[in-house]
């Protein structure tokens, strides 16, 4: 069994318990625990199961690359699957769920997956789900559905909040073991600007569990002294439970903070993600030790060989009373060192080398530890706690030469440096063949901008396994040389280091098992790969390192391949007898272990997920109740219902008012945009499809935009202001694309011409009086001459209104008498509220944007973004005046000479009327004859616009059909999505006052 | 995320500041130009792995459009310039073959 020691235990504090629930169990710890050590003293070792064959699965490792013991952490709103116990504080109240199984953790149905298990190979999914057809939406996708995932995902929302801040720094060193902290203290002194972040909760990494004597002192002697040093350095920032999680293009790094992980509802932001600009990174992130292939390496109570040391020491926590340590190189001795040292009972070392004679393997010979030579391990017994391993040798078949009880088995098969830093941007990889693992390449570096390494490989992370220190003493100096400064005069740190005999690559043990052993030897703990597998997976022609990845899911569980990866292309390599650096290795992608996505949005959400635009009017819009709808970034009324009304009443209210008697329209939105300038008038005739230089002072044009494919992108009333001066009205949502296309022509083709221009879209309030009664309303408020004859249709002309300076355009895009009156933002509220006021008399009331579309399409004027959606030229829309023929060029002219553009067969604009007067849905297909190649049935034509006109009391819509305007009369039958079709009369689309009468009063 | 320098306002300027305009140094063809030259000028588009010169605008910043000559599989900036340059200025040339000496030149 699993249980706290008395001696030892260097991170915990003994004197304040803490008290947790584990599935509901309630356990104590000490401050200072992990979850997984808190869990290992109360003797939880099974923690969690498989995610295929639901196989017992206990704590292997110490680290964030744990593959097994994940947890659904917290309740409600602060429940979080797939949370690493390896690397969660243990805090007061935590509550802990294990993950995939029922009815329990103890006895879980899903286990019989494990007995099916040789049905289960690799690929499975793909092998099997695929005939009959049928069957995927009924019987596969729900099953599998239903397996999918491993933890419970969250359903409340989040009750946390998250920040995210900048940094900038010359060099972030991220990783604080002995290589990290050289690495500052090299870079601190010579006076850069220093980040130096470190994922644990304390400086110093591997180097006090392994005992590591620097410069004659003991490690955490030296650490304490380097991290004082350090602290003194104003230019040096220092974080803790901080990890570099993303390296980035041209040195942006992603940092994951954890600011109240261990302290929730404290208050402050549960994670800070920091976007730290880094000038040269320094990735001194260590190693990760490799699991050794053999049969039942998964049982609970396998564990790596530097976890079982690190609970050993630093949580005093015995993963066993008597272990068998299984190695393949001298650092697994240690973990046999410290065992002993903490009066447990090491039954043996079974080493896989023939030839065992290292420094530490001698001291453990000497400490009476039992060391097998040339042995592997045949199987382990127990199904969920080892019992005991049968011991064989390594290089025969795998049959038991001798049994020997124990209950933790400590694995060691060499250590791989975290290279993931190096590797997110491009860093290529080198194979050492003495350490058997892939390191960083120092001629192949991910470059930045300037094309020199971005990031520069420090200590183990660099496979300068033991000598961390001072390998990263030398990478800190080429860090500094890179950035043209000058290191303090200062000695590299040396390690007193013990000698270590070479390593022996070991990737299945023992090495002639027979495929009833290859699978029970397990690659990926959590997904259920193994050694059989990969070799299925080879067998059946998956060559590549990726696509095997993906047929077998090795390296596809959370921890992404961290443990199992190199043993796993280690084994296809053998299978396809190349050589492991031909197989190479997958993709390293950030982040290196998950980032929450709370912690990516940030602050963005809820109602600053993204900025709103509000017009000076929008608090009088809300306090008379109007509903709004989103138009961009804009907030525009969609009606003013009233009491009792729902908005489609509200809705025709407005419509009929707006006939009959006033309306009013918030129009501010619309976008202005002033083209100034000698060649202003040039460049608005490139600009729009028709002749605007000719527009003479004092009146309006509408005109047409479109982009150089010919399709119209915007439409507007353009008003001529003086001699050099043009205002372009845009569409609401257009206002910022449209200035931005502008200056696109402006700076970069014709960049000679003398013009230019101006977004004043939010400088200017502007309203609509629409209706019969417009004009009286405005005369009521006085101070300028509206009649006929002054200011005609299509004009407009600049004087006062009501005591407010006022610009008002003759535009309708109602078909009725109506005014566009700007004036200064500042004055929007207050003229509106005179509008308002002086309207009663008059029937006046608001108008949302509802109305405003109906309005519009009764008189068959077209919308950007309703009639045009890209693909639409405006000779589709019956828009050929508005065209000129004269001009040599404009933009979009040559795109719409093609040969498609210019077919009479296009869909062209016309209305329809229902024969039953209801209403076409949005989006309907106008259906034609036969069916396509797909066995789908023709269209010859779709809707664009579809409205209830409460003017005519029936159903009228606009669309583009084939050959349109040459079938007026024709009726024509439109899908429902429900199925069946309604029938349309093919009619001129302007339903109402077709000879325009009513807004030239 | 990349850093650009603006050559109008100085600033280094992120990835976030900026909009991307595809590829620099087209030549617009108008009316009466051949089917040929128009569909180069509207849809043949460069993908090099390698270098490349673009059109960024500092959308978020000074407002100008710019061009930038980049190596695409290794992020390295070899300088950007005015958008009001009809081909690269000489000290871009000249970087960019010194540091890709087998680069065939920008057209």
């Amino acid at each position: 069994m699993s249980t706290r020691l008395t001696s030892n235990g260097w991170m915990i504090n003994r004197n304040v318990a803490v008290e947790f629930t584990f599935n509901g169990k309630r356990l104590r710890g000490y401050e200072g625990d992990t979850l997984a050590s808190a869990l290992l003293a109360n003797d939880q070792m099974l923690v969690g199961r498989s995610f295929k064959y639901h196989r017992p699965r206990g704590i292997v490792a110490s680290g964030p690359e744990e593959p097994n013991a994940l947890v659904n952490l917290g309740s409600g709103a602060r429940l979080e699957p797939n949370q690493r116990t390896t690397t969660t504080e243990l805090f007061d109240g935590l509550e802990a769920q294990s993950q995939n199984h029922w009815p329990s953790l103890e006895y879980d149905v899903g286990v019989l997956n494990n007995y099916a298990s040789r049905f289960l190979p690799a690929g499975f999914y793909y092998k099997t789900f695929i005939h009959p057809r049928a069957a995927w939406k009924h019987v596969f996708e729900p099953i599998i559905r239903k397996s999918a995932g491993l933890g419970q995902a969250p359903k409340d929302r989040d009750a946390d909040h998250y920040e995210q801040a900048y940094g900038y720094c010359d060099v972030l060193v991220a990783g604080g073991g002995v290589a990290g902290l050289q690495a500052a203290l090299v870079a601190g002194r010579a006076g850069a600007r220093v980040w130096l972040v470190e994922e644990a909760t304390v400086w110093g990494g591997r180097a006090r569990v392994d005992g590591d004597i620097i410069d004659g002192m003991a490690a955490q002697a030296w650490v304490d002294q380097t991290v004082t040093a350090l602290m003194a350095m104003p230019n040096v920032t220092m974080r803790l439970r901080c990890q570099a999680a993303g390296v980035h293009d041209h040195g942006y790094v992603l940092l994951s903070e954890r600011v109240a992980d261990h302290t929730p509802g404290d208050g402050r932001p549960r994670q800070r993600l920091w976007r730290l600009r880094a000038t040269r990174i320094i990735t001194a992130t260590g190693a990760i030790e490799r699991p050794l292939s053999f049969p039942g390496n998964d049982i609970p109570g396998v564990m790596l060989a530097g976890a079982v040391r690190d609970f050993v020491g630093k949580w005093a926590v015995s993963p066993g009373d008597r272990t068998v340590i299984v190695t393949n190189n001298d650092d697994a001795y240690r973990t046999a060192i410290a065992l002993h040292g903490a009066g447990l009972e090491v039954v043996a070392v079974v080493d896989a080398r023939v030839s065992v004679n290292g420094d530490l393997p001698e001291r453990v010979r000497a400490l009476g530890i039992r060391v097998e030579t040339g042995k592997g391990i045949a199987k382990v017994k127990g199904t969920k706690r080892v019992e005991g391993v049968e011991i064989c040798v390594q290089a025969g078949e795998g049959k038991a030469s001798s049994f020997v009880a124990c209950d933790c088995v400590a694995m060691s098969g060499g250590w791989s440096p975290v290279v993931h830093l190096w590797s997110h941007c491009g860093g290529k990889l080198a194979w050492d063949e003495a350490g058997a693992f892939f390191r960083p390449d120092p001629d192949r570096p991910p470059l930045s901008h300037d094309g020199r390494a971005m990031v520069i490989a420090a200590g183990a992370a660099n496979g300068a396994l033991r000598a961390a220190a001072t390998d990263a003493d030398a990478a800190a100096r080429i860090a500094l040389d890179m950035l043209a400064m000058k290191p303090a005069k200062a000695t590299a740190p040396m390690h007193d280091l013990p000698e270590e005999g070479a390593m022996a690559p070991v990737w299945v043990m023992p090495q002639g098992a027979d495929i009833a052993l290859r699978s029970k030897m397990w690659l990926d703990f959590q997904n259920d790969v193994k050694v059989s597998d990969v070799q299925l997976a080879a067998r059946e022609g998956y060559e590549s390192v990726e696509h095997t990845k993906r047929y077998t899911t090795l390296g596809m569980a959370t921890d992404q391949g961290k443990l199992s990866n190199i043993n796993g292309l280690a084994v296809l390599a053998e299978s396809l007898n190349m050589a492991i650096p031909q197989v190479g290795t997958t993709t390293f992608r950030p982040p290196y272990t998950p980032v929450t996505l709370g912690a990516l949005a940030g602050e963005a959400r809820g109602e600053i997920f993204q900025p709103l635009r509000r017009t000076p009017m929008h608090a009088w819009h809300e306090k008379n109740g109007a509903y709004f709808e989103p138009v961009g970034y804009w907030r525009r009324p969609y009606c003013f219902p009233r009491a009792g009304e729902t908005h489609d009443q509200a809705v025709h209210r407005e419509v009929r008012n707006t006939r009959n008697a006033v309306g009013l329209l918030d129009a501010s939105t619309l976008g202005k945009i002033i083209v100034k300038g000698p060649d202003a008038g040039r460049f608005l005739d490139m600009l729009y499809t028709g002749v605007m230089s000719t527009l003479p002072i004092g009146k309006c044009r509408y005109g047409l935009m479109c982009n150089e494919q010919g399709f119209l992108s915007d439409d507007g009333v353009v008003a001529r202001i003086d001699e050099d001066t043009w205002l372009c009205h845009t569409t609401s949502g257009g206002a910022d694309r449209i200035h931005g296309w502008m200056e696109d022509w402006l700076q970069c083709e014709w960049w000679d011409w003398q013009v230019f221009t101006a977004n004043v879209t939010e400088q200017y309030a502007q309203v609509a009086v629409v209706g019969p009664n417009a004009r009286k309303l405005l005369e009521r408020l006085g101070g300028m001459d509206l009649s006929k004859e002054t200011l005609p249709f299509m004009q407009w002309a600049d004087g006062t209104l009501g005591g407010f300076a006022v610009r008002v355009y003759r535009i309708s895009f109602s078909g009725e008498l109506s005014y566009e009156i700007a004036v200064d933002a500042g004055q929007g509220a207050a003229f509106w509220q005179a509008l308002i006021a002086a309207g009663v008399e008059f029937g006046a009331m608001p108008y949302g944007t509802e109305a405003l579309h109906i309005m519009r399409a009764e008189k068959g004027f077209i919308m950007i973004g309703d009639e045009t959606d890209g693909t639409v030229i405006p000779q589709d829309l019956g828009l050929d005046w508005a065209i000129s023929k004269k001009k040599a060029d404009f933009l979009g002219k040559r795109g719409q000479q093609r040969s498609f553009l210019a077919n009479a067969d296009r869909w062209k604009l016309v209305g329809f009327e229902t024969l039953d007067g209801s209403v076409i849905q949005d989006g309907a297909y106008i259906v034609g004859q036969g069916v396509n190649a797909n066995n789908q049935r023709n269209v010859q034509g779709r809707v664009t616009s579809t409205y209830f006109s409460p003017t005519l009391n029936r159903g009228i819509a606009m669309g583009l059909l084939r050959h349109g305007p040459q079938r007026m009369g024709e009726v024509v039958e439109f899908s429902k999505i429900e199925g069946g079709t309604v029938q349309a009369r093919v009619v001129n689309p302007v339903f109402f006052d077709k000879d325009g009468e009513k807004q030239n009063v | 995320m990349l850093i650009l320098e603006c050559p109008y306002c100085g600033v280094k300027a992120e990835e976030t500041e900026l909009s991307p305009g595809g590829e620099a140094h087209l030549k617009r063809f108008g009316p009466d130009s051949s089917d040929a030259d128009f569909e180069a000028y509207m849809f043949a588009r460069k993908n090099p792995k390698g270098v490349h010169f673009e059109r960024w605008r500092h959308a978020y910043g000074c407002g100008k459009w710019f061009l930038a000559a980049r190596c695409t599989a290794t992020l390295e900036v070899f300088g950007t310039y005015p958008a009001q340059s009809t081909e690269p200025p000489v000290e871009v040339i000249d970087k960019i073959k010194a540091k890709r000496p087998d680069w065939k030149g920008f057209k």
